[in-house]
C-alpha cells in the first residue's frame, strides 16, 4: 500500500476539486463524498501506518518519487513522498481528526446553502495538508504550505457576507504572507548553499555549513513556522480566524494546519540541530506565545477565542518543546497529536454548544448547560481533563514531559512552561464554570438541546481519544518510535525525581483550578461584559489580545499606508509628471521637426543638397582630423 | 574568307542557372507585355495576375534551388557562399540569394494586394485611365466602362527585376542600371491610384523629381570611383582602396556622394523628405511593395558596396553612418509622433526602421559562429520589418469610408470593437514595430543591436534602445487608439476583403508572430547566408 500512498493525497483533492465544479446537482450528495474522500485517506493512511510499523525499527522509511517536478541543470525537484514514523503519525492525525469533523461537519453545515462548497475547501485542505507532511522535498512541502494557507483563507471566509469574517480572512492570509516570504527565503536559501531542496539532504549538508547559515536558515523557517503556527510576533490572525465555521476552527485553526509550524521544526530537526541560536529563537518564541496565549485565554469572554488563546499557548509548549532538540522534538509531536484530540474535542464541543444556543459565542449568556447537553458537557469535561493535565488524561503525559525537559534546559524556561500549566487550569476551569455550571444567563427565546448524533458521535470518539491518547506514551513507545528521524537524546537527570516534578505541575494546576473556581463560584457572574474600565489591567490587556493589533497597526500597517500614499503621490506627480511631460516634450518637438517637411520638392531637393555637402565634408572632415 | 581577318568574338559567359531567378522574374515580365497586347481586355486582369504571380512563385523555388547549390568560398579571412557570375557583373552570393528571397516574398504578398478588386466594387486599386485628369469626363467614362489598368503587373515586374539584380550587382554600373529599372517604374506605378489622384500623381512627380536628382549623386559617385580605382567592379574597388593608390579626396568624394544616392532609397535622414509624401500619395498596395521592396533591395545594395569595395576604409565612413543612424532614428520615431494619417505615420516609422537598420550596418561586424554579422542582422531585420510592413498596409487598404481609404487616425478609433481580428493584427504588426519581446521585431532589433555592439558602437545601441521606447510611444497609441477610444461618429466601415488580403493579412500576423518566439531557423539562415562574396 506504502506504494500508493499519493491516493491519500489524489483521492481528496480530485474529490474537493470536483465538488468544486460539480453542479447544483451536486448538492444533494458532496457532504457524502468529501465524507468518503477523507474516511478513504484515513483507511489508507492506516494501512500504510501498520505496514512501517510492521517493519524493521531502521527501515521505516519509505519514499517514492512520482515524477520529475523541475529540471534545472544540477537543480532537481522530484515531486515525491516520505512515509516515515513522522509523517505517518500526522496522516493518521489529519485524516482521523478530519473524518471525524467531516461527519460532525454534515450536521453542523446542515442547513447551510453552501455546504457542498464547504466539503470541497475541506477536502482541498485534507489534500494539501497531506502533501506538506508527505513531501521529500521543501519545495514541495511549499506547495502544500501554500494550499493549506489558500483553504484557510477560504474557510475562515466562509461567511463572506459577514464582514467580520471577510476581513479576518483577509488578515489570516495577509499576515501568513510575511511567514510565507520567510519560508521562500529559506528554499532560496537552501537552494543558494547547498544546491538542493531535498529535505534529507538540507538537513545533513547544513552540518558542513557555516553556523551562520545554519542559524540564518533556522530563524527564516521559524519565521514561516510563526505565520502558520500563529506564534509571536506572527499571532494576531488567529483569534480573529475564529470568524470561520467551527469545525474549521477545530480542524485548521487547532488540530492540524496551525501545528504545521511545529511539524517544520521537527522535520528540519539537522538545521536546528546545527544552530543553537535558532534553537534558543525558537525556545523564546515558544515561551512567549504559551504565556501570551494563556493570558488572552483567560481574559476572553467569546468561547471560540478563548480556545483560541489556548491553542496559540498549547502550540507555545510545542514549540518550546522543539526547541529543546533532540530531547524535545518526540515531545513536541506527541503534545502536538494528543493536542489535536483534546482541542478538536474541545472546539467541537463549542460547536455543540453554539449550535444549541443560536449560533451564541458569548459565554457570559451561557451557564448551566450540563443538564441540558450531557453528551457535549461529558466529552467537553474530558478534553478540559486532558488540556489541564488532569493525572490519566492525554495532556497530564504530554505536558508533563515537555515541562521536565524544559526544566532540564534551563530553570527559568521550565518555570515560564509551569507557570502557563498553572493558567491553563486558571482559564479552562473559567470556561468550564461560565459554560455548564454556576446560573442560567440564557437570552430569551434561547432553549438549548443536545446536538443530533452525527455531531455527538465524533466528540464522544474524540473525548475518548483525548482520555486515551496517553497511551502513545506506555513504555516511552513515541520516543522510540520516532527516534530515527528526530534523532537519540540522553535524558537529562533533574535535580529532584520525575514524580516528584510531576506532583509539583499537578499541584500547580490545581491551584489555578482552584482559585479559578473560588473567583467565579464567589459571586454570580455578570451577563453582559463589564466595561473595561472596570476591570484590572490583566482582564483589559488580555481582552485586547495583549494589544497585538495595536502594535502592529502602529508599526507595520500605518507606517505602511504612509508609504503607501507617499509612493502613489510620487508616482502620480514624479514619475507620471516626469513620463508625461517627456511625452509632451516630445510632442512639441515632433511638431517643431515636422515643419521642414513643407510638400515642395524645391526644399526636399535643397535638403539631399545640402545633406549631401554635409556627408561630403564629414568624410573629409574625417580623414583631416 | 572575310570573316576570319576579323578578331575572334567570344560570347559573355553567362551561368544561367545562377542567374534563372532573374530570367523567370524577367520573362514573367516581357510576357505581361504581351499579354497586354494580345488578351482581350475583359480577361486581362486576370492573366496578368497570374502570369505575375506564377513567376513569382517559379523565381522563389528556382532561387531556394540556386541557394542550395552555392559553393562553399573559402580565403581571405571570409567565409562565404556563392560566386561571381555573368563577367563580373552580378556577385550570386549567400546574402545575395536571401535577399532575392525576401524580394520575391515581399512581391508575392504585394501582387496579391494588387489582385484585390473586391474593394472598390470589382475594380482595382489602379485608376483607370492615368492619362485622363482627375475628375475629368474622360475619367467617369472609363470607370463607367470598368477600364483598368493591368499594366502594373509587368511594371511591377521589371521593378522586382530591378531590385533583384540592384542586391546582386557586383559592378557599379551595373548597379546604377538596376536602379533605375527599379525606379522607373515605381515612379509610374505611385501615380496611378484609383481615389485621391491629384495626391497620387503628385507623389509619383515628387518621387520621380528627386529620385533622378539623387541617382546624379550615385552616379557622380561612380564616376568618381572609377577616376579612383579604374574599374566598376567592386572587388578591384577594394584592392584599389586597400592598397590606397589614388587620391583620398576622389576616393572620401566618391563614398560620400555614392551613400547619398543609395541612403535616399532607403531614406535615411537627411534624404528622406520624400518618403513620407510618396507613401502616402502612391496607391496603397504600390506603397506596401515599394516599403518591402525597395529597402530590401538598396539595403543590401548598400552593405555590398560599403562592405565590399569600401570595405577598407571602414574607419573613414563608419563615424559618419554613425550620425545618420542617430539622426535618422530620432527625427523618424519624433515626427511619427505629430502624424494624423495612418500612411504617413508608417512612411515615418519605415524612416525610423531605416535608422535602426543604420544600427546594425555601422557596427560593420563580420560574425563568428556564435555572434551575428551586421549583414545576418540586417537580413533578419529587413525580413521581419518587410512582413509587418506588408501586413500592415494591407489592414489600411481595408479602413475606408465613401472616399476611399479612411486614413485619418481619428477614423480608426474604436475599430478594436468593430473588428477584432484586424484590429489585433494591426496591434500586432505595431507591436512588431516597436520591438516588444514574442514578437518578430524584438529579435530583429536585438540582432542589430548585438551586431553593432559586437562592432564596438555601444554608446549608438545605447541611442537605438532609447530612440526605440521612444517609438514605442506612437505605435502603442495607435492600438490605444483603436481598442480604448470611442469612435467618432458612426466609425470606419471595414471592406470585406476578397480571400487575397485576407491571405496577405492573416500569413503576415502568423510570420511575425512565428518569427517572433521561434527565430531560430530564419536566423540561421540568416547567418548562414555568410558574407558578401567578393
Amino acid at each position: 500500500m506504502l506504494e500508493l500512498a499519493w491516493l491519500l493525497v489524489a483521492v481528496p483533492l480530485v474529490s474537493g476539486l470536483g465538488l468544486l465544479v460539480w453542479g447544483k446537482e451536486g448538492d444533494r450528495v458532496g457532504h457524502l463524498i468529501g465524507t468518503a474522500a477523507s474516511s478513504f485517506s484515513f483507511i489508507v493512511g492506516l494501512i500504510c501506518f501498520f505496514q512501517i510499523l510492521g517493519r524493521d525499527e531502521g527501515d521505516r522509511s519509505y519514499s517514492k518519487s512520482l515524477f520529475t517536478w523541475i529540471e534545472a541543470g544540477p537543480f532537481h525537484v522530484d515531486m515525491a513522498y516520505t512515509f516515515d514514523q513522522l509523517s505517518g503519525l500526522f496522516v493518521l492525525l489529519i485524516t482521523g481528526v478530519g473524518t471525524l469533523i467531516h461527519v460532525y461537519s454534515i450536521g453542523y453545515m446542515e442547513h447551510d446553502a453552501r455546504r457542498r462548497r464547504f466539503f470541497a475547501y475541506l477536502n482541498i485542505f485534507i489534500a494539501s495538508m497531506l502533501t506538506l507532511v508527505l513531501a521529500s522535498d521543501y519545495l514541495v512541502l511549499f506547495l502544500g504550505w501554500e494550499g493549506v494557507g489558500l483553504a484557510s483563507y477560504l474557510l475562515i471566509g466562509f461567511w463572506q457576507h459577514k464582514d467580520s469574517a471577510a476581513a479576518a480572512a483577509t488578515k489570516a492570509f495577509v499576515v501568513n504572507r510575511v511567514g510565507d516570504v520567510g519560508m521562500a527565503l529559506a528554499i532560496m536559501l537552501m537552494f543558494a548553499q547547498f544546491g538542493t531542496t531535498a529535505i534529507s539532504e538540507v538537513n545533513v549538508s547544513v552540518n558542513a555549513a557555516s553556523t551562520s547559515t545554519a542559524t540564518a536558515l533556522g530563524l527564516l523557517l521559524l519565521l514561516g513556522a510563526c505565520g502558520k503556527s500563529a506564534q509571536v510576533p506572527l499571532q494576531s490572525w488567529l483569534l480573529d480566524a475564529m470568524e470561520g465555521p467551527t469545525p474549521v476552527s477545530a480542524l485548521i485553526h487547532a488540530a492540524t494546519m496551525v501545528t504545521a509550524g511545529v511539524y517544520l521544526v521537527v522535520r528540519s530537526n539537522g538545521v536546528f540541530d546545527a544552530s543553537e541560536a535558532a534553537r534558543n529563537a525558537v525556545i523564546a518564541v515558544g515561551l512567549v506565545t504559551l504565556l501570551a496565549g494563556a493570558w488572552i485565554g483567560c481574559a476572553k469572554d467569546d468561547i471560540k477565542k478563548a480556545l483560541a488563546g489556548s491553542t496559540m499557548s498549547q502550540i507555545g509548549y510545542m514549540m518550546l518543546a522543539a526547541g529543546l532538540g533532540p530531547a524535545g522534538y518526540a515531545f513536541a509531536i506527541f503534545h502536538l497529536i494528543t493536542h489535536g484530540f483534546f482541542k478538536a474535542n474541545l472546539f467541537l464541543g463549542a460547536g455543540s454548544i453554539m449550535h444549541g444556543m443560536d449560533d451564541d459565542v458569548e459565554m457570559r449568556h451561557y451557564g448551566a448547560l450540563r443538564a441540558a447537553m450531557p453528551v457535549t458537557f461529558i466529552t467537553f469535561l474530558f478534553g478540559y481533563l486532558a488540556i489541564i493535565g488532569f493525572p490519566g488524561f492525554s495532556g497530564f503525559f504530554s505536558k508533563d514531559k515537555i515541562i521536565e525537559t524544559a526544566f532540564g534546559h534551563s530553570f527559568w524556561v521550565g518555570l515560564g512552561a509551569l507557570v502557563g500549566a498553572g493558567v491553563t487550569g486558571f482559564y479552562m476551569t473559567r470556561m468550564m464554570m461560565m459554560t455548564f455550571f454556576s446560573e442560567k444567563r440564557w437570552k430569551e427565546d434561547v432553549h438549548p438541546h443536545e446536538s443530533p448524533k452525527v455531531m455527538t458521535y465524533p466528540l464522544i470518539a474524540l473525548g475518548a481519544l483525548s482520555l486515551l491518547g496517553g497511551a502513545m506514551m506506555l513504555g516511552g513507545w513515541i520516543t522510540d518510535f520516532l527516534e530515527p528521524v528526530v534523532g537519540h537524546a540522553e535524558h537529562e537527570e533533574l535535580a529532584i525525581p520525575a514524580w516528584l516534578l510531576s506532583v509539583l505541575i499537578t499541584l500547580v494546576v490545581a491551584v489555578g483550578v482552584a482559585l479559578s473556581y473560588v473567583l467565579y463560584s464567589r459571586e454570580p457572574i455578570a451577563a453582559e461584559t463589564p466595561a473595561d474600565e472596570s476591570v484590572s489591567f490583566f482582564s483589559r490587556a488580555g481582552r485586547h489580545e495583549l494589544y497585538g493589533n495595536e502594535l502592529n497597526e502602529a508599526v507595520v500597517v500605518r507606517p505602511t499606508r504612509h508609504l503607501t500614499r507617499f509612493l502613489v503621490f510620487l508616482d502620480g506627480k514624479g514619475v507620471d509628471g516626469f513620463v508625461t511631460g517627456l511625452a509632451d516634450r516630445l510632442g512639441d518637438a515632433s511638431q517643431l521637426l515636422r515643419k521642414p517637411q513643407t510638400g515642395f520638392v524645391r526644399s526636399y531637393a535643397l535638403s539631399i543638397f545640402g545633406g549631401s555637402l554635409v556627408v561630403v565634408l564629414a568624410l573629409l572632415a574625417a580623414r583631416l582630423a | 574568307m572575310f570573316t576570319a581577318d576579323l578578331p575572334p568574338i567570344t560570347g559573355p559567359d553567362v551561368e544561367y542557372s545562377l542567374i534563372a531567378p532573374i530570367l523567370i522574374i524577367t520573362a514573367a515580365a516581357v510576357l505581361g507585355t504581351l499579354v497586354e497586347a494580345l488578351v482581350p481586355r475583359t480577361r486581362r486582369f486576370g492573366v496578368q495576375a497570374a502570369v505575375a504571380v506564377v513567376g513569382v512563385l517559379a523565381a522563389i523555388g528556382d532561387t531556394i534551388w540556386v541557394y542550395q547549390s552555392l559553393d562553399a568560398v573559402k580565403g581571405g579571412g571570409h567565409s562565404g557562399r556563392g560566386q561571381i557570375s555573368t563577367e563580373g557583373a552580378l556577385s550570386v552570393d549567400g546574402p545575395g540569394v536571401v535577399t532575392w528571397l525576401l524580394l520575391l516574398v515581399f512581391a508575392l504578398l504585394s501582387f496579391l494586394l494588387f489582385a484585390e478588386r473586391r474593394l472598390e466594387g470589382g475594380l482595382s486599386a489602379f485608376t483607370g485611365r492615368a492619362a485622363d485628369a482627375p475628375g475629368s469626363a474622360g475619367e467617369a467614362e472609363a470607370t463607367a466602362a470598368r477600364i483598368e489598368h493591368t499594366e502594373v503587373f509587368p511594371l511591377a515586374s521589371f521593378a522586382l527585376l530591378g531590385m533583384m539584380v540592384f542586391a546582386t550587382a557586383n559592378d557599379l554600373l551595373t548597379m546604377f542600371v538596376a536602379l533605375e529599372v527599379l525606379s522607373l517604374p515605381l515612379y509610374l506605378m505611385c501615380g496611378l491610384a484609383r481615389r485621391r489622384r491629384l495626391l497620387s500623381q503628385e507623389a509619383a512627380l515628387k518621387y520621380f523629381l528627386l529620385g533622378a536628382f539623387s541617382s546624379v549623386f550615385f552616379l557622380y559617385g561612380v564616376a568618381l570611383a572609377y577616376g579612383y580605382a579604374g574599374s566598376f567592379e567592386l572587388g578591384r574597388i577594394a584592392v584599389a582602396v586597400s592598397s590606397r593608390t589614388g587620391s583620398d579626396t576622389l576616393l572620401l568624394a566618391s563614398i560620400a556622394l555614392m551613400a547619398v544616392g543609395l541612403l535616399f532609397k532607403i531614406s535615411a535622414v537627411p534624404f528622406h523628405s520624400w518618403t513620407p509624401d510618396v507613401y502616402q500619395g502612391a496607391p496603397t498596395p504600390v506603397t506596401a511593395f515599394m516599403a518591402a521592396g525597395t529597402k530590401t533591395a538598396a539595403f543590401v545594395a548598400l552593405l555590398r558596396v560599403f562592405f565590399v569595395a569600401f570595405g577598407g576604409a571602414t574607419w573613414d565612413w563608419r563615424p559618419t553612418i554613425w550620425v545618420i543612424a542617430v539622426v535618422t532614428m530620432f527625427l523618424g520615431a519624433l515626427v511619427s509622433i505629430a502624424q494624423t494619417d495612418v500612411k504617413r505615420m508608417l512612411a515615418y516609422s519605415s524612416i525610423a526602421h531605416a535608422g535602426f537598420l543604420l544600427v546594425g550596418f555601422a557596427g560593420a561586424y563580420v560574425g563568428t559562429t556564435d555572434r551575428i554579422s551586421s549583414v545576418s542582422s540586417v537580413l533578419f531585420y529587413l525580413t521581419v520589418y518587410g512582413i509587418a510592413t506588408i501586413g500592415a498596409f494591407a489592414i489600411v487598404t481595408l479602413i475606408r469610408d465613401a472616399g476611399g481609404e479612411a486614413t485619418h487616425l481619428s477614423r480608426w478609433a474604436g475599430l478594436g470593437k468593430a473588428s477584432p481580428f484586424l484590429a489585433g493584427s494591426f496591434a500586432l504588426f505595431m507591436l512588431s514595430f516597436a520591438g516588444i519581446p514574442l514578437t518578430s521585431g524584438f529579435i530583429g532589433k536585438w540582432a542589430v543591436f548585438s551586431a553593432a555592439w559586437s562592432g564596438g558602437y555601444w554608446p549608438l545601441v545605447v541611442i537605438g534602445v532609447l530612440m526605440s521606447a521612444v517609438a514605442a510611444y506612437f505605435y502603442v497609441r495607435v492600438i490605444v487608439l483603436m481598442f480604448f477610444t470611442d469612435p467618432v461618429g458612426d466609425g470606419p466601415t471595414i471592406a470585406v476583403p476578397s480571400v487575397l488580403t485576407t491571405t496577405v493579412i492573416a500569413a503576415t500576423a502568423a510570420a511575425t508572430v512565428f518569427l517572433g518566439l521561434v527565430p531560430g531557423p530564419m536566423l540561421d539562415l540568416a547567418q548562414h547566408a555568410g558574407t558578401f562574396v567578393r
